[in-house]
């Protein structure tokens, strides 16, 4: 049983929300400094795993739940396979972004962010199912 | 139990060289997932089969010498790589050029790495989102309590 006194418990608070912080910082800075959707989906994943050790399980439990969690991954998965078949609809190849608006970089920018936040969503989403599939059993 | 900490120190030493690297993006992601997530995974998965240390005393020469062999061949590779970061090398003449001189007024985006990964390269980016989606489905397949299947 963890005091409400000890170390973990007081880092822990203070610290989970900057992980989360952090990790949307990765996220949607991606574009100017290192780290992109991968990146942002393990930190964040990981601060709920955190938190997770910290306040127990059941309590982690109260905020997300494994049938949201599925939900998401598979809303990464169809944002990014429905940009690239949207991109082949406007006229371009798969994948080709720069057909997503009349101007090249405001296309390729709209598309990465949209294929970077699936990419966002599905590691996230996958890596926190991963730790409910083992932990709850 | 020992293993799975080696592992997880392993992944911390492997942090550092890749910050070293400059490759920090794959830093965040092995501190992220080789130090945190995939030790808690492991110390999980050991809580559900039975384990006990077993103590080796008997070492196997045969293999020690295998070992040794081919580490030292593994060296004796390293030895013939391109220095760290020389621009002459092989793999910097070719694409590399085109993506430092082409990215910004391409797609507009500064760092190389995303453009590469999500513009460029975004049909393998999608095969890698894909595999992911599917490890966890299986996952999900083998080890989803059957209560919780109340959608």
């Amino acid at each position: 049983m963890i005091f409400k006194e000890s170390v973990l418990f007081v880092v822990g608070k203070a610290l989970i929300p900057l992980i989360f912080l952090f990790a949307l910082y990765v996220q949607f800075h991606g574009d100017f400094g290192p780290g992109g959707g991968f990146q942002a989906g393990t930190i964040f994943s990981a601060g709920f795993i955190f938190y997770s050790l910290v306040f127990g399980f059941d309590r982690l439990k109260r905020v997300v739940n494994i049938s949201i969690l599925e939900i998401i991954a598979v809303t990464g998965v169809i944002l990014f396979v429905g940009v690239g078949f949207l991109c082949m609809f406007l006229g371009g190849e798969f994948l080709n972004y720069s057909y997503l608006s009349d101007d090249n970089l405001v296309g390729q920018h709209l598309g990465i962010f949209i294929v970077e936040l699936g990419v966002f969503l599905t590691v996230f989403s996958v890596l926190l199912l991963l730790f409910f599939c083992f932990v709850d059993r | 139990m020992s293993v799975v900490v080696f592992s997880s120190v392993y992944s911390a030493l492997l942090t550092a060289t890749f910050v070293i690297l400059d490759a920090v993006d794959v830093a965040m992601t092995e501190a992220a997932v080789g130090t945190g997530v995939s030790t808690i995974l492991l110390l999980c998965t050991l809580r559900y089969v039975r384990s006990e240390d077993v103590e080796c005393r008997k070492i196997s020469w045969p293999f020690v010498l295998f070992s040794l062999i081919l580490g030292s061949l593994l060296v004796f590779g390293v030895a013939s790589l391109p220095y760290f970061g020389d621009p002459n090398s092989a793999v910097h003449q070719h694409l590399s050029l085109y993506f430092i001189e082409n990215t910004l007024e391409e797609t507009g985006i500064k760092n190389i790495v995303t453009a590469v990964l999500a513009s460029y390269r975004g049909f393998d980016t999608m095969g890698e989102v894909i595999v992911i989606f599917t490890a966890g489905v299986g996952v999900l397949c083998l080890l989803r309590k059957e209560e919780q299947s109340d959608l």
